[in-house]
């Protein structure tokens, strides 16, 4: 990414770009009861996107559609389509597999694999063929998780000896050695403590220009501070989606309006 | 006071009404009950040592942990017990050979794999089999593993080592595979989550991260399981036969340290001859080798719960 690109980011910053996920009315079933009901709308590239909403409205079985992580619940089933690159994510022949390779994600809980710091960046890489120099990847990688300058003298330290807020930083490093062309978070700050959250926050606003993110959040300043976009969601349906300016200052549904001013929720 | 108010006062005491002596009692029969146990097991192993004891003067601890001849009942007699434990270490691994790679297949098939409603159907069968008796093994080695195995290896003796094998590796199997699954299904989901999220496949997540996370717990699982096949009787004495034999041979009748037990039980040696105590050495020796095994797999186990808790 060269500057003329970044200034060009930055002057499109409110116009859309293209979109990389395109979800046409999607709709995911838990055992034929719906979790998700109709859900539109784009995700686009080089924006962060995120998905606010009282709990159990769905919001993280929506994201877990998009790189097909829903697979593993039992009785889970999808309608409606979900583009990526043009492509359904839910067609016959499509590898779930080659999917999560491009689509990454960042979980509640910081799970780093019980091994060092350096194997939990390359293993990803690894069993999927990388043959780059690995050191530098895995340099690069915790890099953009501003997590290097902390590590750097102990990366054959277990994962496990880190704290919350680094492990979290890790599993971040973890998603961007893959490269991925969407990173998908799953309120990656719930299990943090404030100032963990703010290095996290500090690193999403790094990482926007390269990359493009959906972050789902309970958290209302959170998703008003990081993301471009904002998708609100209430009983499984969109509410609203729009810029995260728009849908904090000019909402244009009552439900919205009344959810971030903290009305309820 | 009164309830005019829309305050009700209650009149109640926090201190102790009468004794409950139904509680009392039930405490006092369940700590019997465990002593019950706890004496049992010291006095056994109090027995074991002084009938020992009483071997170790009569013969020499070099002749009974080096010698390599066992002829304890005939003149000369001798008292080396290698034959014994070559015959139970022949059993013992010819098992673990047969019973940890399906035992691990069937624990990784049934953690990582089956549906629940298979699972739910499958781990009791594989239950079952770990509660049949193992006379039932000896006597399904003697008339169904040993004839097939005759009709393949032509060689091959009525009582042989292998045939032994066969069944404790077939009765360990389950021990091998429902601990296994359980410390496989201890490995949390999340860790999964993760490995399919950086583009790994089924195999790979299992083979990489689940079995390695789990590892500690399989290990045991194989050390529980070996110290059963260590340990085990009548199957091996009906199936591997009554012959000491120090030779590297799976075709040939043996004699494992618990067969030899069974064989002065019913009788072979005068009760108070150094022979008969021949007996309580064995046990003793057989008895230190399984506790050993099972400090190990505890030990195991209690590095694994620290990972997780």
């Amino acid at each position: 990414m060269d500057a003329r690109e970044n200034a060009d980011a930055a002057a499109d910053k409110k116009k859309g770009t293209e979109a990389v996920l395109d979800l046409q009315d999607v709709s995911v079933l838990y055992s034929g009861k719906p979790a998700v009901r109709n859900v539109s709308c784009a995700i686009w590239r080089n924006r962060i996107t995120s998905i606010i909403g009282p709990s159990g409205c769905g919001k993280s079985t929506l994201l877990r559609s998009l790189n097909r992580m829903n697979d593993f619940v039992d009785g889970v089933s999808i309608e409606g389509k979900i583009l990526f690159a043009g492509q359904n994510l839910y067609g016959g022949d499509v590898d779930p597999v080659e999917v999560r390779r491009r689509i990454g994600m960042v979980f509640q809980k910081p799970n780093p694999f019980p091994k060092s710091i350096y194997a939990n960046i390359s293993w990803g890489p690894s069993i999927n063929g990388y043959d780059g120099s690995m050191d530098e990847l895995v340099e690069r990688s915790l890099q953009q998780a501003a997590l290097w300058e902390e590590v750097k003298d102990r990366l054959h330290d277990s994962a496990l000896n880190l704290s919350g807020g680094q492990q979290q930083r890790l599993c971040i490093a973890r998603a961007l050695a893959m490269e991925p062309q969407v990173l998908l978070m799953d309120e990656p700050c719930s299990a943090l403590d404030p100032i963990s959250t703010a290095h996290i926050e500090d690193l999403l606003f790094e990482l926007q220009s390269r990359y493009t993110i959906v972050i789902v959040t309970h958290n209302m300043q959170q998703a008003a501070r990081v993301s471009d976009y904002t998708a609100f969601m209430e009983t499984g349906s969109l509410v609203e989606f729009g810029e995260t300016d728009q849908i904090f200052t000019r909402p244009e549904k009552k439900r919205t309006e009344e959810y971030v001013t903290g009305r309820f929720g | 006071m009164s309830s005019s108010s829309g305050q009700s006062s209650v009149s109640f005491s926090i201190r102790k009404g009468g004794l409950r002596w139904g509680e009392t009692a039930i405490k006092t029969w369940l700590r019997i009950c465990t002593l019950v146990s706890l004496f049992t097991t010291v006095a056994i192993v109090v027995l074991l040592l002084a009938e020992s004891l009483g071997f170790f003067r009569e013969v020499s601890p070099l002749e009974f942990f080096f010698g390599t001849r066992w002829v304890p009942l005939l003149n000369p007699s001798s008292f080396g017990v290698l034959p014994l434990v070559w015959g139970t270490t022949l059993i013992t691994v010819g098992a673990a050979v047969i019973a940890i790679p399906l035992g691990l297949a069937s624990a990784i098939y049934l953690s990582e794999y089956a549906s629940d409603r298979v699972r739910a159907w499958v781990k009791p069968v594989l239950e079952l089999l770990a509660g049949i008796p193992t006379v039932v093994y000896g006597y399904f080695a003697l008339t169904f593993v040993t004839p097939v195995l005759r009709t393949l290896i032509p060689d091959i003796q009525v009582f042989n080592a292998l045939s032994g094998a066969i069944v404790v590796g077939i009765m360990i199997l389950p021990t091998i595979a429902t601990l296994s699954d359980n410390a496989l299904r201890a490995v949390p989901v999340s860790l999964r989550q993760a490995a399919y999220a950086v583009g790994a496949t089924s195999y790979e997540v299992t083979t990489r991260i689940v079995v390695p996370a789990g590892l500690s717990g399989v290990m045991a699982s194989f050390l529980l399981a070996i110290s059963r096949a260590i340990g085990e009787t009548m199957a091996v004495t009906l199936a591997s036969g009554q012959t000491p034999n120090l030779e590297f041979t799976m075709l040939e009748s043996i004699q494992t340290m618990t067969a030899y037990i069974v064989q002065i039980s019913l009788g072979d040696a005068p009760s108070g001859g150094v022979a008969y105590q021949t007996l309580f050495a064995v046990a003793t020796m057989l008895f230190f080798i399984t506790l050993l095994i099972n400090i190990i797999s505890q030990w195991i186990l209690g590095r694994f719960r620290e990972v997780y808790d």
